[in-house]
C-alpha cells in the first residue's frame, strides 16, 4: 500500500494509486502512462514474439532440411548402383537394368523426352494462359469473370489420371488425323518427321505434350490472373488519360507489370509439366527406339518410366538406377525453379 | 491550342448514386481554373467528366454537355480516347510508367498516337522537360527509369508527360497532395508558367494554392451525406476570397465549414 501511495511508479499500480491520491493531484492521470513504456524497455520480448519467431524459424529450417535430405538420399541410393553402370549415365540412350550383373542405362532419351514434351506444352498453354488471364482482368465483365475464374481453377483440380485417360482414349484418336497431315506435309522438320511409335494409337510425344499443356494450363493462368489484377489502378489511369486504347493500356502496364509474374507463373507450370507422371505413364507408348527429336515419337519420362518399374524396385541396384533418374528430374526441375526466381528478381524496379 | 470549356447542367453518376448535381460553369481558354470543396463534394469527379475519363470506372454515368470549343464531346460520334488525347490529365500521386526510361516517359502520348520519328520524339522530350521545368535535372540520365526520380520530380514528369503532346486543356486532380512544400512551391510557379499557352483545371484542398494560382476558383459543396455534390459558385478568385456572394463560400473559405 505505501509504495503505491508514495511513488507510482510502476506499471500497473498507478491508477489505484492515484485514486487515494495524496502527492500529487494532477500527474495522476498521466503518471501510468510513462512507467509503462519504461518497465517495457526492459523486458521487450513478449512470449508470444518468442513463440511465433520459433516456429517461423522452425519451418523455413525443416523445408530446407527437407529438401537437402531428399537431395542426399536419392544419391546414396543412386551411388552403388551408378558405380555398376556399364555405359555412361549421362549420354547412353541404353535402358536396360533386368541383368543386375550387366546393367546399361543411360539418361539422355529420358532427358530429352521429357525437356521436349514439357516444353511443348508450354508453348502451347503460355500463349493460350495470357490470354485468358486478360481476357479475365480486362476485357471480361466482373459478373463473369469470377466464376469463370473459378472454373479454370476446378480445372487445375481435375486429377492427372482423368487426363491421363481422357488424352489416350479421347484425345489421342481425335489428333491422329491431325498427326498424320502434320507428318505428311511438314515431315521434312525433324520435329513433325514420322515417328517411332504408331500415330494411331496416339501415344506420341505430340498428344501428351497437348495433355501437359491443359493441365499447366490453370497454373499459369491463375497465377498471372493474380499478377494482373493488381497493376496499379494510378498506372492504368495515366494510360487511359494519354488517349491508350483498350490494347495499349495493357501494353503499356499491364504486361510490363505482370511480365516477371507471367514469366515464373510459367516456369511453375514447367516445373509441373516436368513432374507429370501418371498421365504421361498412361499416355505415352513404350519404344526400343532411340528418341529422334520428332513429336510423333513415344518414349519415357522420367517420373513415367520410374513409374512403370515400380515392379523391379525389390532389387535395390536396379532400384537404385532408377533413383539416380530420378536424382536428375530433381535437379532439372530444381534448375527451372532457379531460372524462374532469377527472372523474378531482374525485376525488381517495381516494388 | 488552348481552348475553352463550357460545361451545362452536368450530371454525373456511379451507379445508382447521383454524384453531381446540376454543374453548368466556363472555363476560358489561357486561365487557371481551381475547384475548391470538401472531400467528396464531387470536384474530381467533374474533373474526370472533362476528358471522358468518369466513365471509366464501372456503372459510371454521364448526362448534360461539356463543350470544348464549342463541340460536344459526348457526342454519340466523338472517340473518348481521341478526347483524351487532346485534354492531358496529370493525377493525385505521381504516375510515371515505372518500366520505361524518363524519355519514354515523357513522349508516350506521342508514341500512342504513331509517332516514331526518333529525332521528333527527342525533341518534344527536351521541351516538354524544358516545360516542365525538369530538364535540368533529368538531361543526364534521360535513359534510365522514371521511377527512380523524387516524388516531386516524378511529378513535373507526369506534368511533361502531359504537356508532351500539346493537349487543348490540361486537368490537374490535387497535383501537390502528395508532395512536400519545396516541390508543391515548383509546380505552383509551372502552373503560372503553363497558363500562357494552357487552359488549366486544377482541383486542390489548399485553399492557400487555390488563390496563388487561379484565376477563377469554383466552390463545389455537399448539402448532406449521400446527396449529390453541387456547385455553389464560380467567380473570380480574388472576389470568391474576399467577398464571396453566399454564405456556404464564405464558412468554408474562413474555414467556419460545417
Amino acid at each position: 500500500m505505501n509504495d503505491r501511495t508514495v511513488a507510482p511508479r510502476p506499471a500497473g499500480t498507478g491508477s489505484t494509486g492515484a485514486r487515494e491520491g495524496v502527492p500529487a493531484p494532477r500527474p495522476d492521470s498521466e503518471a501510468p502512462i510513462p512507467p509503462t513504456t519504461e518497465a517495457e524497455k526492459k523486458t521487450v520480448v513478449r512470449p508470444g514474439d518468442r513463440i511465433f519467431a520459433g516456429l517461423a524459424t522452425g519451418s523455413g529450417i525443416f523445408i530446407v532440411v527437407l529438401i537437402a535430405a531428399i537431395g542426399i538420399f536419392l544419391l546414396l541410393q543412386a551411388i552403388p548402383s551408378l558405380a555398376l553402370d556399364q555405359v555412361n549415365f549421362l549420354t547412353s540412350r541404353e535402358w536396360s537394368t533386368g541383368d543386375v550383373s550387366n546393367m546399361r542405362y543411360g539418361i539422355l532419351d529420358l532427358l530429352l523426352v521429357t525437356v521436349v514434351s514439357s516444353a511443348f506444352a508450354l508453348i502451347i498453354a503460355m500463349p493460350i494462359a495470357l490470354g485468358i488471364a486478360l481476357f479475365l482482368t480486362q476485357y471480361a465483365p466482373r459478373r463473369l469473370a469470377r466464376p469463370f475464374a473459378y472454373v479454370i481453377d476446378l480445372l487445375a483440380a481435375v486429377p492427372s489420371i482423368i487426363f491421363g485417360l481422357w488424352g489416350l482414349l479421347v484425345l489421342g484418336p481425335v489428333l491422329t488425323p491431325i498427326g498424320e497431315w502434320l507428318t505428311s506435309t511438314l515431315g521434312w522438320i525433324p520435329l513433325f518427321a514420322e515417328g517411332n511409335v504408331s500415330i494411331e494409337l496416339g501415344g506420341t510425344i505430340f498428344t501428351a505434350g497437348i495433355v501437359l499443356a491443359v493441365m499447366i494450363l490453370p497454373i499459369i493462368t491463375a497465377v498471372s490472373r493474380e499478377v494482373f489484377d493488381r497493376t496499379p489502378v494510378t498506372h492504368v489511369e495515366g494510360a487511359i488519360a494519354l488517349g491508350a486504347t483498350k490494347w495499349e493500356v495493357v501494353r503499356t502496364t499491364v504486361l510490363p507489370f505482370g511480365k516477371a509474374g507471367y514469366v515464373s507463373a510459367s516456369m511453375l507450370g514447367l516445373g509441373r509439366a516436368l513432374g507429370e507422371t501418371i498421365a504421361l505413364t498412361i499416355i505415352l507408348s513404350g519404344t526400343g527406339a532411340a528418341f529422334a527429336w520428332s513429336l510423333f515419337d513415344g518414349g519415357a519420362t522420367f517420373a513415367s518410366k520410374i513409374a512403370l518399374a515400380a515392379p523391379e524396385f525389390n532389387d535395390p541396384r536396379t532400384a537404385g538406377a532408377y533413383i539416380a533418374a530420378g536424382l536428375v528430374l530433381f535437379v532439372l526441375t530444381f534448375g527451372v525453379n532457379a531460372i524462374a526466381r532469377s527472372i523474378v528478381a531482374g525485376h525488381k524496379e517495381y516494388e | 491550342m488552348a481552348k475553352r470549356i463550357d460545361v451545362k447542367d452536368l450530371n454525373l453518376f456511379y451507379g445508382k448514386f447521383h454524384a453531381v448535381d446540376g454543374v453548368s460553369l466556363a472555363v476560358p481558354p489561357k486561365n487557371v481554373t481551381a475547384f475548391i470543396g470538401p472531400s467528396g463534394c464531387g470536384k474530381s469527379t467533374v474533373l474526370r467528366s472533362l476528358n471522358r475519363m468518369h466513365e471509366v470506372a464501372p456503372g459510371a454515368r454521364v448526362e448534360g454537355t461539356v463543350l470544348l470549343d464549342g463541340e460536344d464531346i459526348y457526342a454519340s460520334s466523338v472517340d473518348p480516347v481521341q478526347v483524351r488525347r487532346t485534354i492531358g490529365m496529370v493525377f493525385q500521386r505521381p504516375n510515371p510508367f515505372p518500366t520505361m526510361s524518363i524519355r519514354d516517359n515523357v513522349v508516350a502520348g506521342l508514341k500512342l498516337a504513331g509517332e516514331r520519328n526518333k529525332k521528333k520524339l527527342d525533341e518534344v522530350a527536351e521541351r516538354s522537360l524544358r516545360g516542365a521545368n525538369l530538364w535540368n535535372e533529368v538531361k543526364d540520365r534521360l535513359d534510365r527509369p522514371g521511377g527512380g526520380l523524387s516524388g516531386g520530380q516524378q511529378q513535373r514528369l507526369c506534368i511533361a508527360r502531359a504537356i508532351a503532346v500539346q493537349p487543348d486543356v490540361l486537368l490537374m486532380d490535387e497535383p501537390c497532395s502528395a508532395l512536400d512544400p519545396i516541390s508543391t512551391l515548383a509546380i505552383e510557379d509551372l502552373i503560372t508558367e503553363l497558363k500562357k499557352e494552357y487552359t488549366i483545371v486544377i482541383v486542390t484542398h489548399n485553399m492557400q494554392q487555390a488563390a496563388r494560382v487561379s484565376d477563377q476558383t469554383a466552390f463545389f459543396n455537399l448539402l448532406g451525406v449521400g446527396q449529390p455534390g453541387r456547385l455553389i459558385e464560380v467567380d473570380d478568385t480574388e472576389k470568391i476570397f474576399s467577398n464571396p456572394s453566399q454564405k456556404a463560400t464564405e464558412d468554408y473559405i474562413s474555414g467556419r465549414f460545417g
